[in-house]
């Protein structure tokens, strides 16, 4: 990059430049450590007004951008782009205003996900979207993905709980999505915005909705001896007209990797379904009979009810920390974040054992099992050759058994770097040229993040043509995709 | 394919047809000859909100046309075991329901005029009720949508899981963007069960203040009510009504905890129906002007006492529904529009003034035709209406749908 809009960088962040090569390693790559390209530079900014004049410097130099939080994605968002710079939010981590009476929070993009329910957990509130990676996370990054979490089967996802957003647009211009209130007349910009990965421009301020903590919360262990056993179970439940805070699931391997990790003191079984209740004591009193009831018919072995705060954290704590966990059981593993209507969910996890069979590489599952979102985590060996590519393959076939399903190619992960050649197998040319509208309207230059989420790139002087069937639809496979 | 009929007339103006498709690709191949024949596009639903917006926006000599969904009714696919269903445009919401009660389920919102009001024009309109302090608005419910843009395209987005991140989010652009970018055709909706026990109680308070205490009070404890709703009028003491739903015994519970709360309040019986308080607010014989408006909860109070203060002389009756996250409707009668005029558009501008300079609105939803042409509807669009006009100049370059109907002018 040329010295003179290095210094120019340089005098709205000082040393908060990064062009030292040892230095910009640690950003090459976010969560997702296979793709990695090293930035030109990083900046990181404290204020709106230092993002807004680094972008109007990459507006001007043309000079593509990536937005970071803490670069714990799973889907290479957050890679930098060749020739391009990576803007870090870390250091604009001030929770601003907290607004009890009306539940609202006002917070900078780099404020940690834990820190917000920190803040506000001595009045009785909680921030409901939690990531497993909600200690490191940011609430910017969350933004950009549309983070979801174990809980969101009641409380929704990240999108549910932004109000209101200050954006520095592609062309560093600075506009206010939505309000602290409800219904802003206009169109829905937030929820536009959230979710788009970085897309559309750099939030710099975010409104946040906090949520009261429930009366009682109350976590339910069930230990089956196969996975349908558990699938079965969770049917019940729903069937049974209950929508419970929680609904997990993990396989054996699953179970495995998280006792050798965290020792959680799991039963050893086939399948493992963690039901979370809350609400009026009473009523979660006579909801956890029920649950318990379901789960003994559907076969369950070993039921459980965490009886304190403290067990509770330790239940939570094995399922949080699956992914990592599978260290311990293999070198390598790749983890993918496909959705399912969740009745197909016994199909789906017949097909996922024979094809792992048949690629001979173990697949461990652990998913939101009220929701139908899945995280196989394909586990091989990089030492191998050929282990690698065959894992990828099979991870991406799990995906493609995801979407003939009717299902999605990601649920909370978002599309990044890893996935964006999937866009084309759920959705057809006019879908994703109709999403490019607004990209254009947003972005015309693809300045903010480019080469993410879509296939190719498309000009935003492009017309889009006129509808054609996907294929899916044209087998009578899918209706709607 | 007919001429329209003089009822079919939208805020004056009468549409040269109404074209009925009977599926969404006839829904685009229509947009697409509208286009490109210069003809502006109405799309139509159930007709109950067709004069919500800003005045049409049609040259004497410009032509029209209302693109009604009526023929596309069905409910399409209720998958009950994944709480989800799919449904066309012009499926009334009441039609709906009782598709999804066959199996204990519910979309769980409430809008107005549930029996004539289609799932496409409560979309358009964003239109939500009481059941949203429990399950949100609209844009948390909708999880997946077909839209038909003026260039022809048929166009999908989201799906058919509730939990879905591929892509933007276009059903939620969709939602409340009163048909301006393109005509919703299909619609996929999270569902959830239809409650075991539900049980409403109602309180009169003495005065605003003491009736917002109440209300942050009742939200800043951990009940769980799936309806919290403020009643109030020129002739009449502010009311709450709270609704509980779920078991029995939570019910109950929760009943106990609100009548240790309400100390300062008087228990009153529920009057019947009082959930359709807001749709039954649009039904007066004479002229009147509703507008929807939105706050801040905790500016639900010091709001009534602005109303009470700018309506007492002249004496302007009104009458309001609210929902505890902050949004309502009031109604102001105007039996002599001529004569109130010169004080009723001082008296909305204070409100409005008030409302958004903490982040609130007012969106005049009825009003006597000559009065509206003096009015915005929509009020300030703030820093974002730029942006919002190039998503519409990319959806909709010619202006065919709609035009000069929503935020802006847009």
């Amino acid at each position: 990059m040329q010295s003179r809009i290095l210094d120019q960088f340089r005098a709205i962040v000082g040393k908060g430049l990064i062009t030292e090569a040892s230095q910009l390693h640690t950003y090459e790559c976010d969560g997702l450590t296979n793709f990695r390209v090293l930035p030109q530079a990083v900046l990181l900014p404290t204020s709106t007004a230092d993002v807004q004049a680094i972008v109007r410097i990459c507006q001007r130099e043309k000079i593509p951008f990536v937005a970071r939080g803490s670069g714990t994605g799973l889907s290479g968002g957050a890679l930098p782009v060749d020739n391009g710079v990576v803007i870090s939010l870390a250091r604009m981590n001030r929770i601003l205003e907290l607004d009890l009476p009306n539940a609202r929070i006002v917070v900078e993009p780099g404020v940690i996900n834990a820190d917000v329910t920190q803040r506000v957990a001595p009045h009785g509130y909680f921030y409901a979207p939690d990531p497993s990676s909600q200690s490191v996370c940011s609430i910017g990054g969350n933004v950009a993905e549309n983070s979801g979490g174990a809980h969101c089967l009641k409380y929704g996802f990240t999108t549910t709980h932004v109000l209101a957003l200050e954006v520095v647009l592609p062309d560093a211009s600075i506009v206010h999505l939505g309000s602290r209130v409800v219904d802003r007349p206009g169109y829905d910009l937030p929820g536009i915005f959230v979710g788009s990965e970085g897309t559309l421009g750099i939030a710099t301020k975010i409104v946040l909705r906090i949520v009261k903590k429930p009366a009682v919360i109350q976590t339910l262990l069930a230990a089956f001896n196969t996975t349908e056993e558990a699938g079965a179970a969770v049917s019940g439940i729903i069937a049974a007209g209950m929508l419970p805070a929680a609904i997990e699931m993990m396989d054996n391997l699953a179970i495995q990797a998280a006792e050798a990790s965290v020792h959680a003191g799991y039963p050893n079984c086939g399948g493992l379904l963690l039901v979370e209740l809350d609400g009026p004591g009473p009523e979660v009193e006579h909801l956890i009979h029920e649950v318990s009831g379901i789960c003994t018919q559907c076969g369950a072995w070993e039921i459980r009810v965490a009886q304190s705060d403290a067990e509770r954290a330790i239940v939570w704590k094995g399922r949080k920390a699956a992914f990592a966990a599978m260290g311990r059981i293999s070198p390598n593993y790749i983890v993918q974040d496909g959705v399912i209507p969740r009745t197909a969910l016994p199909r789906v996890l017949s097909e996922i054992e024979r094809m792992s069979a048949a690629e001979g590489l173990r697949v461990a599952n652990v998913f939101h099992a009220g929701d139908g979102n899945l995280h196989p985590l394909v586990l091989y060996d990089g030492r191998i050759p050929g282990q690698e590519e065959r894992a990828m393959e099979l991870s991406i076939n799990i995906l493609r058994l995801c979407v003939a399903c009717g299902g999605s190619i990601t649920g909370e992960h978002g599309v990044g770097e890893e996935k964006k050649m999937m866009m084309g197998e759920m959705f057809a040319e006019p879908d994703l040229d109709t999403m490019q509208l607004v990209r254009c309207s947003f972005d015309p230059e693809h300045l903010a993040n480019p080469g993410k989420v879509f296939p190719r790139t498309r000009l935003c002087a492009e017309r889009t043509g006129p509808y054609t069937p996907h294929p899916l639809e044209v087998a009578g496979v899918a209706q709607f995709f | 394919m007919r001429a329209a009929n003089i009822e079919e007339a939208v805020e004056g103006i009468l549409p040269h047809m109404v074209i009925e498709p009977g599926t969404p690709q006839e829904v685009a191949a229509t947009l697409k000859i509208a286009k490109i024949a210069g003809l502006k596009v109405i799309p139509r639903g159930g007709a109950t909100k067709i004069n919500w917006g800003n005045l049409l926006e049609v040259a004497e000599t410009g032509a029209s046309l209302i693109l009604s969904t009526r023929r596309l009714h069905r409910v399409v696919e209720h998958a009950w075991g994944d709480m989800t269903a799919t449904v066309e445009a012009g499926c009334t919401f009441q039609t709906l329901q009782q598709t999804l009660a066959e199996h204990g389920q519910r979309l769980a919102l409430d809008p107005l005029w549930p029996d004539h009001a289609t799932l496409g024009g409560i979309l358009a309109t964003n239109d939500c009720g009481a059941l949203r302090i429990r399950f949100g608005s609209l844009r948390d419910l909708i999880i997946g949508i077909t839209l038909a843009l003026p260039d022809g395209t048929l166009a999908k987005s989201g799906g058919k899981v509730v939990k879905n991140v591929a892509g933007y989010d276009l059903p939620k652009l969709a939602t409340g963007s009163l048909g301006t970018l393109g005509v919703i055709t299909q619609a996929i909706f999270r569902l959830h069960p239809l409650p075991r026990e539900s049980l409403t109680l109602s309180f009169s308070t003495s005065d605003n203040a003491t009736m917002n205490a109440l209300v942050l009070a009742i939200q800043d404890c951990n009940m769980v009510p799936t309806g919290l709703q403020i009643r109030a009028g020129s002739a009449s003491p502010p009311e709450i009504d709270l609704r509980f739903e779920g078991t029995a015994t939570g019910c109950e519970a929760q009943i106990d905890q609100t009548l240790h709360l309400a100390s300062a309040a008087r228990r009153i019986a529920s009057p019947p129906d009082v959930w359709d308080a807001a749709s039954k607010l649009w039904n007066t014989p004479g002229p009147s002007v509703i507008c929807k408006f939105s706050l801040l909860p905790s500016d639900l109070g010091t709001f009534l006492d602005l109303i009470q203060e700018t309506s007492e002389s002249p004496h302007l009756p009104w009458q309001l529904v609210a929902q505890a996250v902050g949004a309502g409707y009031i109604r102001l009668e105007a039996p002599n529009i001529d004569v109130l005029a010169p004080a009723l558009v001082p008296a909305l501008d204070r409100w409005r003034k008030k409302l958004e300079t903490r982040g609130g609105s007012i969106v005049i939803l009825r009003c006597p035709l000559p009065f509206k042409s003096k009015l915005d509807v929509w009020g300030t669009a703030g820093d974002a209406l730029p942006l919002m006009k190039s998503i519409k100049a990319r959806f909709d370059p010619t202006r065919v749908l709609n035009p000069g109907r929503f935020v802006g002018g847009i």
